[in-house]
């Protein structure tokens, strides 16, 4: 029992350090470039925390791109989940297969070919290619929540819309929509913080770009300004905050 | 009975499953008349609920037509038929309150909201949720659920309403209640019900015709007293109550009665027009033979004489099983209306008597 209690607190620390120390050194009263020694407690670079134009920018883009592909991977795939888990067609097998082999096929070797691929495709690397790479990877991530959704929806509720006059359209928004909503909004979500923090396939498909994990990347070797922590901070604050109402609201229902 | 509601002409269905191709339906021929109660009655698996699914338009028949109302609706969308079904999952919108899912009928039908708050609000009256609009299905019972799905399907004012199994999920005192209040909603709307149901108890009680169906096919079709007393075949005979089918031969013939005799003084008479000599299948329900310990002295009655083997006693009746010489052991239902002591037990001597008009002559199916 003692033995159980130890292991659980050991585990929710492991999970947590990295995020408090994260926070901390958002606070650290440091005076120079190097954030890493604790110098004090300080709120001042929360007032400071737009005082970098270029990690500004870089904050804005990642925003950007991040809000675009999920906006798109969540329209596509809730469409691609839907038919895989409503219909049995010519070729759902190899869909199903598609979406797994994406989403376990390594990061480096994706966003080396799409390199390839855009580069021999003549196309310009930029904030549209990056969100076309991310649009590609977690488009995977929302059918299989999707799909996981679908299959357990009492196929005679569509029925029944049919039955009381409702049209194939009128019946996915008045009825399949709202049922399937929660899972299409954490595929979204989930979209969304995979595209923000994505290094590896970004690195490869951004060009002259540069966005939040680029800039921190190329920071650390001159010493990282508290204001990351900052962001950092801010990030991880709003997802917290998604996920508190969402488990509230499910709760109430 | 008035014009035909639902017509199926030489409707059937296949599947394939596992590349084998399936015969779900054959060749059915139906006619529903309009405000009747008519009840598709089989053991699961025998297309009952496929034919159903046709008339709603979930499943198109590999050949022939379906009609509503004289009209052609082969082919057509569920959406665009103006029939409803009740649900054996009742199917309720879980997003949605009791008032939203019933008025989503309406809503599609774009009738004007006065119309739908009136209508919902008269048909929430009538299968006895009043005030229950604002409760999401989750928070009724099993039972008020139920009566949601019949008000969401009813209030469309459809051409039949189709019932898949309704009661099936609630326990039997409920059921009972619902079988009822079904026979009063459908009397009170005057809508055509097509009822699909396994219990021949509920198609029994609540049914103007049955069809009786098996692997496909209508086995018999008629009122509920006529598929009970008189069914044609063995199979309606076993799966309609409890019955007994005794086998015989002709032996002679009397002012169209057969004589089937099994020993001295052991017979059974059976009205038919069979010549002597044919092999008949009789049967008897348990509940029109007469069980005694005397020497009956009726004449003009089938009589066999037989061993009680076991006797199960069920409060307004006991069932006798009794093993005579006319072959398989026959059961008899007993009312019990006479005196504790007079009961006969396991190995006592007893003696059957029925009349004429109780033997039915049965098809070979």
């Amino acid at each position: 029992m003692r033995l159980l209690r130890a292991y659980t607190w050991l585990v929710v620390a492991w999970l947590t350090l990295p995020i408090v120390v994260m926070i901390a050194f958002g606070f650290n009263d440091t005076p120079g470039r190097y954030n890493q020694t604790w110098d004090g407690f300080t709120l001042k670079w929360y007032g400071r925390v737009f005082a970098l134009d270029d990690l500004t920018r870089a904050l804005w883009i990642s925003l950007g791109i991040a809000l675009a592909s999920m906006l798109l991977a969540g329209a596509l795939g809730t469409g691609i989940g839907y038919a895989l888990g409503r219909f049995r067609f010519r070729g759902s097998g190899v869909v199903n297969l598609l979406m797994f082999a994406t989403m376990s096929s390594p990061e480096l070797v994706m966003g080396a070919s799409l390199l390839t691929l855009f580069v021999s495709a003549g196309v310009g690397l930029g904030p549209v290619t990056i969100t076309i790479a991310h649009v590609m990877f977690s488009i995977s991530f929302v059918a299989v929540v999707v799909r996981a959704r679908v299959l357990t929806l009492d196929r005679s509720l569509e029925e029944a819309a049919a039955d009381l006059g409702a049209s194939p359209w009128t019946t996915f928004w008045r009825v399949t929509f709202p049922l399937i909503l929660p899972a299409v909004g954490s595929g979204m979500l989930l979209a969304f913080a995979l595209s923000i923090d994505d290094f590896v396939v970004t690195n490869f498909t951004a060009g002259t770009t540069t966005t939040f994990p680029l800039w921190i990347w190329g920071a650390t070797r001159i010493g990282l300004p508290p204001q990351v922590n900052v962001m950092g901070t801010l990030i991880f604050l709003v997802g917290v905050l998604i996920a508190v109402v969402g488990s509230v609201r499910a709760r109430r229902q | 009975m008035g014009e035909a509601a639902i017509e199926l002409a030489g409707v059937h269905k296949e599947f394939a499953v596992h590349g084998e191709r399936v015969q779900a339906v054959r060749r059915l021929d139906l006619t529903v008349a309009q405000g009747e109660f008519f009840s598709l009655l089989g053991p699961s698996g025998c297309g009952k609920t496929t034919t159903m699914r046709m008339i709603a338009g979930f499943e198109e028949p590999t050949g022939g037509t379906v009609r509503l109302d004289g009209q052609d609706v082969t082919g057509v969308a569920p959406h665009k038929r103006d029939v409803n079904m009740v649900f054996q999952s009742y199917a309720l919108f879980p997003h949605l309150t009791a008032y939203e899912n019933v008025a989503f009928g309406l809503e599609r039908k774009r009738v004007a909201r006065g119309e739908i708050r009136k209508r919902v609000g008269e048909m929430l009256d009538i299968v006895s949720l009043t005030g229950m609009d604002k409760r999401a299905p989750r928070e009724l019972s099993g039972g008020q659920q139920q009566r949601v799905a019949l008000a969401r399907a009813l209030v469309n004012r459809p051409r039949a309403l189709l019932l898949d199994e309704p009661l099936g999920a609630l326990d039997l005192k409920l059921r009972q209640q619902m079988q009822t209040e079904l026979k009063r909603i459908q009397r009170e709307v005057g809508i055509t019900f097509v009822y699909v149901t396994h219990d021949q108890g509920e198609a029994l009680t609540m049914s103007d015709r049955i069809a009786v169906m098996r692997a496909g096919a209508i086995e018999q079709l008629g009122p509920p007293r006529a598929i009970y007393e008189r069914p044609v075949t063995r199979f309606v005979a076993g799966f309609i109550g409890t019955s007994n089918i005794i086998d015989g031969t002709v032996e002679r013939v009397d002012d169209g009665v057969a004589v089937l005799t099994y020993g001295p003084g052991e017979r059974v008479l059976v009205p038919t027009t069979a010549a002597a000599g044919t092999a008949l299948e009789v049967s008897v329900r348990p509940e029109k033979i007469d069980l005694s310990r005397e020497q009956p002295a009726g004449t003009g009655c089938s009589m066999l004489s037989g061993v009680v083997k076991d006797v199960v006693y069920h409060g307004t009746s006991t069932n006798y099983t009794v093993t005579t010489a006319a072959g398989p052991d026959l059961v008899v239902f007993d009312q019990n209306a006479r005196d504790a002591e007079d009961l006969a037990g396991p190995g006592d001597r007893v003696h059957l008597t029925w009349s004429p008009q109780h033997s039915y002559p049965i098809g070979v199916s």
